[in-house]
């Protein structure tokens, strides 16, 4: 089973009425063979994309939670192409398409055309580089847009409006709001902003939304729906529970829940 | 080894690349940051080019350096070092004698003032050697901001003397236990918390390093140590130096003596890195001499890496040299041939630290150690009456623990 691209598979939700549950994992924590399990899991069990986080010793815009996976699966030793090779043979088994996020050095040091032709063999759809910011991605924009892998970019609280409009014109697949200011991780709650940078960058945008950093409940996911988002991003708490003993139960439990509320009719 | 590069050309010098419009040295620098901090990097930039053609900020700036930090520092003739050696005559740039005892204090202070300017009332800051950070703490203090240090816990170990320094001038010091707790970890804490708190907070960065603008502004308020050498120069030999030398970490205290002269093709520049335990044993922070290209803290840069692009922990005995990147000029310097960079084990450092002690009277800091330690490759290749000036960035009394570790004196 071949996946559509990332932004078919959420133009196919909206024409529903629906939106995206996107499930994020850093990969080989605590293994890889568990990633795999779990991209297995979370792809039947109600993820519609799934982004899948390379492991980076100094992930500058992580929170804790993702920083600590992280630097577990370096410490177990986990390379790039034990990563590519794991997503080679579980991506044609699964329907949602994958999104690779990565920092930019790793891919910088392989090489961009490289990195890019790799993971396109693997069955990447999209990537995104937290640390590249509009104006330094077109080093990585249009060697992606060749290879048919759609780059993914961020729009912030502190972003102006301006500077959105463009983010937007150059994002594919959709467009990433950050909630709020900060580094992912676990919220009590979703920033109260959200609902007017949503309602902002509709009018910038016919381009599907995708709300992440700080959801962790279903109650929040619910919200930013609400709100209008197409897409949810659910992190840290994906992250977290995937750590623990019987993780694998526990995110497809979380990723039940999220997508149930995700699913309600409006009240 | 050391012979003088050639020179290149006057084009490649121009000030209007070094950055050019998009904060770029060459293929070096630019702003590898997480999006929420692309608008305060471009308040921050237009801040302090309107501020630096403002006569008022700078009579101000003038003002503190003159009154609080102690400037100008002397220009200092080390007679019995360059009698060691017998050819050079050596000179040191007195930046220990400033207040707070290294160079830090002249960007912490600029910026300080830049921020107060931009309303902002938390300032965050990285360090290292702990320099930076009491240079943060004090300018704080003076002006009576909130102040949070972030520092690696391995490092606020070797240094505790600096760590009772910043509470005592009332900053907050974090801990950072994240990889070898040294200054890369506290960096990157600085900058999760200023992603964070970044409207109400401005970031100090401390050295030549991190995403534009911080490259240029923190050079530009270190300048102030190569304008006065060269006024100084002019006043004891009526002409200019023939080489200068300062040891190499991020980069601030070179960059600070090597701007004013990077025009002037006849002046060496010479940059010195840790070399730890020895190239060889790959525990080191040689990253212009021994790093690939890479992006750390959000600017393109020479980088201590893995074949995965995983950022490589350094090894130094001076924790302000104990850091992976280096900052984007020096990558620039060093590949258009300008400036030249070599290294020094901590030995040969542990070596220099007492040899200025019992030659002039001066304890330099460790990080300064490397820089005079490199005297023993260079004064032998070079003729008599040479003019050699040192950054003397910093006094050594925050190392006697760690020196005392190494050292048998006793």
């Amino acid at each position: 089973m071949a996946s559509s691209s990332i932004s078919e598979t959420l133009e196919h939700l909206r024409s529903r009425g629906a939106s995206a549950l996107i499930p994020f994992l850093v990969a080989g924590d605590p293994s890889l063979e568990v990633t795999a399990a779990a991209l297995r899991a979370l792809d039947q069990h109600g993820a519609d994309v799934i982004e899948l986080g390379i492991p980076y010793a100094d992930p500058l815009a992580d929170g804790p939670v993702i920083q600590a996976a992280a630097t577990r699966a370096l410490q177990r030793g986990t390379k790039l192409t034990a990563i590519l090779e794991m997503l080679r043979s579980v991506t044609p088994e699964l329907r949602s398409p994958i999104v690779l996020f990565s920092y930019y050095n790793p891919m910088l040091h392989l090489g961009i055309d490289l990195f890019l032709r790799q993971i396109r063999d693997a069955g990447v759809r999209g990537l995104v580089v937290p640390d590249l910011p509009l104006e330094e991605a077109m080093t990585v924009l249009g060697p992606a847009r060749a290879l048919g892998i759609e780059v993914i970019l961020l729009v912030a609280p502190t972003s102006p409006a301006t500077r959105c409009a463009a983010i937007a014109a150059q994002s594919e697949g959709f467009i990433y709001l950050v909630s709020t200011t900060g580094v992912t991780g676990v919220r009590q709650q979703v920033a109260k902003g959200v609902k007017t940078m949503l309602d902002t960058l509709r009018t910038l945008t016919d381009k599907p939304i995708a709300v992440g950093f700080g959801i962790s409940q279903p109650e929040h996911a619910r919200q930013v729906v609400d709100w209008g988002a197409d897409a949810v991003i659910v992190g840290s708490a994906m992250v977290r529970r995937l750590a623990e003993p019987q993780g694998l139960d526990a995110v497809v439990s979380l990723c039940q829940s999220l997508k149930r509320a995700m699913r309600q009719e409006l009240a | 080894m050391t012979q003088a590069l050639p020179r290149p050309s006057s084009e490649l010098l121009a000030p209007h690349h070094r950055p050019d419009a998009r904060g770029r040295f060459g293929i070096f620098g630019g702003q590898y940051v997480p999006e929420t901090l692309m608008s305060a990097l471009g308040e921050l930039e237009t801040a302090f080019h309107h501020y630096q053609s403002d006569p008022q900020f700078q009579s101000e700036l003038a003002a503190h350096l003159r009154d609080f930090v102690g400037r100008p520092n002397p220009l200092y003739f080390a007679e019995r070092l360059s009698q060691h050696y017998g050819t050079a005559e050596i000179y040191l740039k007195r930046e220990d004698l400033n207040h707070t005892g290294a160079h830090k204090i002249n960007n912490a202070l600029g910026q300080v003032l830049l921020a107060l300017r931009m309303g902002k009332k938390r300032i965050i800051a990285e360090t290292g050697a702990g320099q930076h950070g009491v240079a943060t703490a004090t300018v704080c203090a003076r002006f009576g901001l909130d102040c949070v240090i972030y520092m690696g816990k391995h490092d606020m170990e070797r240094q505790a003397l600096n760590v009772f320094r910043m509470r005592l001038l009332g900053a907050t010091v974090a801990e950072v236990s994240a990889g070898t707790g040294t200054l890369k970890d506290a960096t990157s804490e600085a900058i999760r918390d200023w992603v964070t708190n970044v409207e109400t907070t401005h970031y100090i960065l401390g050295s030549v390093a991190g995403p534009h603008p911080y490259p240029m502004i923190v050079r530009e308020f270190h300048g102030v140590i190569g304008r006065e050498t060269r006024w100084q120069c002019q006043e004891k030999w009526g002409g200019l130096p023939d080489l200068l030398l300062a040891c190499v970490g991020g980069g601030s205290n070179a960059m600070g003596l090597f701007h004013e002269f990077v025009g002037d093709t006849q002046v060496r520049l010479v940059g010195v890195e840790a070399a730890g335990r020895g190239i060889a044993t790959g525990q080191h922070a040689a990253t212009l001499t021994q790093g690939s290209v890479g992006v750390l803290h959000g600017a393109m840069s020479y980088l201590l890496q893995d074949d995965d692009g995983q950022v490589i922990e350094p090894h130094s005995v001076s924790a302000g040299l104990d850091y992976p990147g280096v900052g984007p000029e020096h990558s620039y310097l060093k590949d258009i041939g300008r400036a030249e960079y070599y290294s020094v084990t901590d030995a040969e450092a542990l070596a220099a630290f007492q040899r200025l002690s019992r030659l002039e009277g001066i304890i330099p800091a460790l990080e300064t150690a490397h820089a005079i330690a490199y005297l023993e490759t260079l004064c032998p290749q070079l003729p008599q009456g040479y003019r050699v000036v040192i950054n003397c960035s910093g006094r050594g009394d925050k190392d006697v623990n760690t020196a005392i570790a190494h050292l048998n004196l006793f």
